[in-house]
């Protein structure tokens, strides 16, 4: 048995309460005296007892004869628990849709047959598209009034997708059911015999949430420091998200400092491996500082550390937010203050258009950038539903007073709408990274091509002979019948990157667009070369994990700076000797050499034909080619 | 595959998030405390704040309200496991509330010592400056409990207001309080009575044999099944019988009910409660005073 979340948000009259007394009802879910308290008050005029009154709450909102708050429910069929987030529909309850959303793996939106889309069924889809709930279910209800017509469920799926293309959500199912009368809840229709799909418990019992984790990238927030006694200090928390083993480096944040896994302690006995929801203790090798709010994560593979935040943000507090004030902020066990600097603007939940703003009130939905007083550790909330997210707190009345949802470091935004990041689902889903839209998979083109995709990467001092080597790899593959692609650090620089310098600044912003670029090619099935002086290890680290695992060969092109200077191809040591050029790597800007590069060539040692050959080698080592 | 025996990952998940809640109840205030009941969900909770330290020792107290109407099964009971894991007790005794007139004991065939037991509780909160208390509430006993959060905030008076809870996003838990507020935290939240049993079965945890089905001495009132005890008196028109009954909740003998049953064992009674028609709270008296009882006694501090 597993667990699987899932939200409903619906108003008072299209039947979601009913359709939630119809799964405890058809699941068997209702006790004897629950239902016979439920006899007792209903009021209807026909037989059917009203469904509905088994999830109606506290007292103050059945006299007013809503929900107000998010409530808690719980089912289970023989191999799954559900647990659902149940929150009203109306605008004024924005924010109990959103945390209701926080949690769940599936959004069931329910659309009232006889009504079609309307605003607030616009409202649910853009809450799960913003929180990234993987998947949705489209019940349209009361069926049995519209004469479980085909006709007008289809339409009304047609209106759906209308809006729905313009969000991002991965995988939407559509049911018509009558929760009322029980049609294709729970149970199969009879009523509507052209509908070949499953019935929607059948639907929420088949869907796999573990597939939208992401068991990429490791993320371990510090909730606390256990130290028995002197032998033994342990770091206890729950894995955010990827896996983790012993043996394995990782790098404490925010120090930076390297050790191992020594061990992962439960009472239950060590583990051998640690992943996504597991609340373990971590040992380490060496003795480093690691605190509540540290973050361990591997050392290939860290989130930004950054002060500077891009975050849509919803705002759930009756106090308007105010620029000339901190906040608290809550992101994974870390808690540092928070000014928000700019409101970029404010997203109008029902016709999603952008409206200029300069604060958010009770249930604005929008987009921010935030300054902390503290670097916090992220990841965008696309790629990472852990570390993506935050709170902030108001400090005078500790209220939590705004959910975010984190986009990227504020200078580095990404654009508005459907975005090129790879989501968790997509990466976990298969660990070829896909992305959204692309009408022909690379898996496919691969196929044709008779052989993979890869990226190989060759980095090293200028002189060092990157060009001339990946120009006779690639000659090879070609003449191998193979798709190739070049991309040399020259060329791009004349066009895509024609306005940026040599500052660190620019040269990170220089290689992050190669990255993306190769990806492109990459994805397109060619085996992409890139000659790259690429001086930081960091930002090579982060083209690789751009790319699915083996799929990105580091090639350290290695030779002495001396011998470089010495054959100076273009003339360029010279000037940078003389300071004609600035930040010249290897004279007046660091190179970092490869921690742990595929291929090692030495251009100082050996002839080109066997630096190529070496190269060709790994690819084929690696089934490639 | 037996209900029993079918266990793994839900449970999994569930001790994981449990695990998670306490230690950020732990990280977060100065000075938690458990509250001991000596029913299951309780003795699940010790249970897991074990897991939850180790190998270090649970950081904090275990706090029991003794009404001094306590089955003496469960007195036992908790002393031994406090033994046996070297914990912490502090007791708290609704007895001496009376005595010091903070309190006046309910009168009648019906007195129950549930509503005292708030005063003894909140008194013995104040008394060692605890700032949160967890419990081992879920949200599946009761209406008013499905929009409980995982950190409740309770006021200078122990009081929740269920228009004043703050919105629980994903795993992130508030808990600033100011001083002289303090919290609840229930980290079973999303338990149900099953996953409880499946967990202990799992786990091999040792409970208080009222559980489990056993002959007692019982009468019925208002078809509650009660146990004889010094504390109830019969009325008119009851009598004693011989039954075999097993407990579902562990409170006070004056009102905590029966169930007849045959489930000698924690598999049996894991098959009891997963075909069982009757929801688990419906066995005590106090419950059917009123419809919103529960939450008339929840904004009074009551767990």
């Amino acid at each position: 048995m597993d667990v699987l979340r899932f939200t409903t948000a619906g108003s008072v009259d299209d039947g979601k309460s009913t359709l939630i007394g119809r799964l405890f009802y058809d699941t068997q879910q209702i006790f004897e005296n629950k239902l016979e308290e439920i006899r007792r008050n209903t009021q209807r005029d026909d037989d059917e007892i009203e469904l509905g009154l088994l999830t109606d709450g506290l007292r103050a909102e059945r006299e007013q004869g809503i929900t107000i708050d998010v409530a808690y429910r719980y089912f289970s069929t023989p191999d799954r628990k559900f647990i659902i987030a149940d929150t009203p529909g109306h605008e004024q309850y924005t924010r109990n849709m959103v945390t209701g959303a926080s949690t769940a793996e599936v959004a069931v939106e329910l659309i009232d047959a006889r009504n079609g889309v309307l605003e607030q069924t616009r409202r649910h889809a853009f809450i799960a598209s913003l929180l990234q709930i993987p998947y949705m279910i489209v019940a349209v209800n009361k069926m049995d009034l519209v004469g479980y017509s085909e006709d007008r469920f289809r339409e009304i799926v047609d209106q759906f997708h209308e809006f729905s293309d313009d969000l991002d959500i991965k995988d939407i199912t559509f049911v018509p059911i009558s929760a009322l009368k029980g049609d294709n809840v729970v149970h199969e229709s009879d009523n509507m015999p052209w509908y070949k799909g499953s019935t929607l418990l059948h639907r929420l019992e088949n869907v796999r949430p573990e597939a939208t984790r992401n068991q990429v990238d490791f993320r371990f927030p510090v909730q606390t420091v256990i130290r028995p006694h002197q032998d033994f200090r342990g770091f206890a928390g729950q894995v955010a998200s990827g896996k983790i083993r012993p043996g394995e480096e990782i790098v404490e944040l925010p120090s930076k400092r390297t050790s191992h896994v020594e061990s992962i302690t439960t009472l239950d006995g060590e583990m051998e491996e640690a992943g996504p929801g597991d609340s373990v203790v971590l040992s380490l090798t060496d003795e480093i500082d690691v605190s509540r709010g540290s973050m361990i994560v591997r050392s290939r593979n860290r989130p930004e550390m950054v002060r500077q935040i891009d975050a849509d943000l919803c705002w759930m507090n009756e106090e308007k937010m105010r620029k000339d004030r901190p906040y608290v902020i809550q992101h994974t066990t870390r808690r540092t203050q928070a000014y928000v600097s700019k409101v970029v603007y404010r997203t109008n939940v029902n016709t999603f258009h952008r409206e200029e703003a300069d604060t958010f009130a009770l249930n604005d939905i929008g987009r921010v950038e935030l300054e902390t007083a503290d670097p916090l550790f992220i990841d965008p909330y696309k790629i990472n539903r852990s570390t993506g997210n935050f709170i902030l707190i108001d400090p005078d009345t500790n209220e939590t007073v705004a959910a975010g949802m984190i986009r990227g470091v504020a200078e580095d935004v990404a654009p508005f709408g459907a975005e090129e990041t790879v989501t968790d689902e997509e990466r976990e889903s298969s660990p070829n990274v896909v992305w959204e839209g692309l009408n022909v998979p690379r898996e496919n083109r691969e196929e044709k091509n008779d052989h993979k995709a890869a990226v190989v990467w060759l980095t090293g001092l200028s002189g060092a002979g990157k060009s001339t080597i990946a120009k006779e790899v690639e000659q090879r593959l070609f003449d191998r019948d193979h798709q190739t692609m070049m991309l040399d650090g020259d060329n791009v620089r004349h066009g895509l990157c024609g306005d940026l310098g040599f500052t660190p600044r620019d040269r990170k912003e220089n290689i992050r667009r190669v990255g993306e670029v190769a990806r492109l090619f990459f994805e397109q099935g060619n085996i992409t070369l890139c000659t790259f002086i690429s001086p930081y290890q960091e930002d090579r680290d982060r083209i690789r994990e751009l790319l699915p695992d083996g799929r990105f060969f580091e090639v350290h092109v290695d030779c002495p700076l001396e011998v470089c200077k010495e054959r100076d191809t273009k003339g360029l040591y010279e000037k940078a000797e003389t300071g004609e050029i600035a930040n010249f790597t290897g004279v007046s800007a660091p190179y970092e050499e490869p921690e742990d590069p595929e291929v090692v060539v030495r251009t100082d040692e050996h002839d080109v034909e066997t630096n190529v050959a070496e190269i060709i080698d790994a690819l084929e080592e690696a089934g490639i080619v | 595959m037996t209900i029993a025996s079918d266990t793994s990952k839900h449970l999994d998940w569930l001790e994981s998030e449990a695990i998670h809640v306490i230690r950020e109840a732990e990280a977060q205030f100065d000075n938690p405390v458990l509250m001991f009941s000596g029913g299951k969900d309780s003795l699940t909770m010790i249970h897991l704040a074990r897991k939850a330290f180790y190998p270090g020792t649970v950081p904090f107290p275990i706090l029991h309200v003794d009404t001094g109407h306590n089955f003496p099964e469960t007195i036992d009971f908790r002393d031994n496991l406090m033994e046996e894991h070297d914990l912490d007790l502090i007791v708290g005794h609704v007895e001496d509330t009376i005595e010091s007139g903070r309190a006046k004991e309910e009168q009648g065939p019906d007195a129950s010592r549930n509503k005292l037991q708030i005063v003894t509780l909140l008194d013995t909160i104040e008394e060692h400056g605890f700032d949160v208390a967890l419990g081992g509430a879920r949200r599946d006993e009761e209406k008013a409990r499905a929009k409980e959060r995982f950190f409740s905030h309770r006021d200078r008076f122990g009081n929740w207001d269920p228009k004043n809870q703050r919105p629980e996003l994903w795993n992130l838990y508030n808990g600033r309080s100011k001083k002289g507020e303090h919290f609840r935290a229930f980290p079973l939240s999303n338990w149900t009575e099953l996953d409880v049993w499946q967990y202990i079965y799992q786990e091999d945890l040792e409970i208080p044999s009222l559980y489990l089905a056993h002959e007692r001495t019982m009468f019925e009132r208002d078809g509650v099944l009660l146990p004889k005890s010094p504390y109830n008196e019969l009325r008119e028109e009851e009598e004693y019988v011989e039954k075999m009954v097993r407990f579902r909740t562990i409170g006070d003998m004056t009102c905590t009910g029966a169930v007849e049953s045959q489930a000698t064992t924690v598999e049996r009674v894991i098959e009891e409660v997963a075909t069982t028609q009757q929801a688990e709270r419906s066995a005590r008296a106090d419950d059917q005073r009123a419809e919103a009882a529960m939450e008339d006694r929840k904004r009074e501090g009551y767990f």
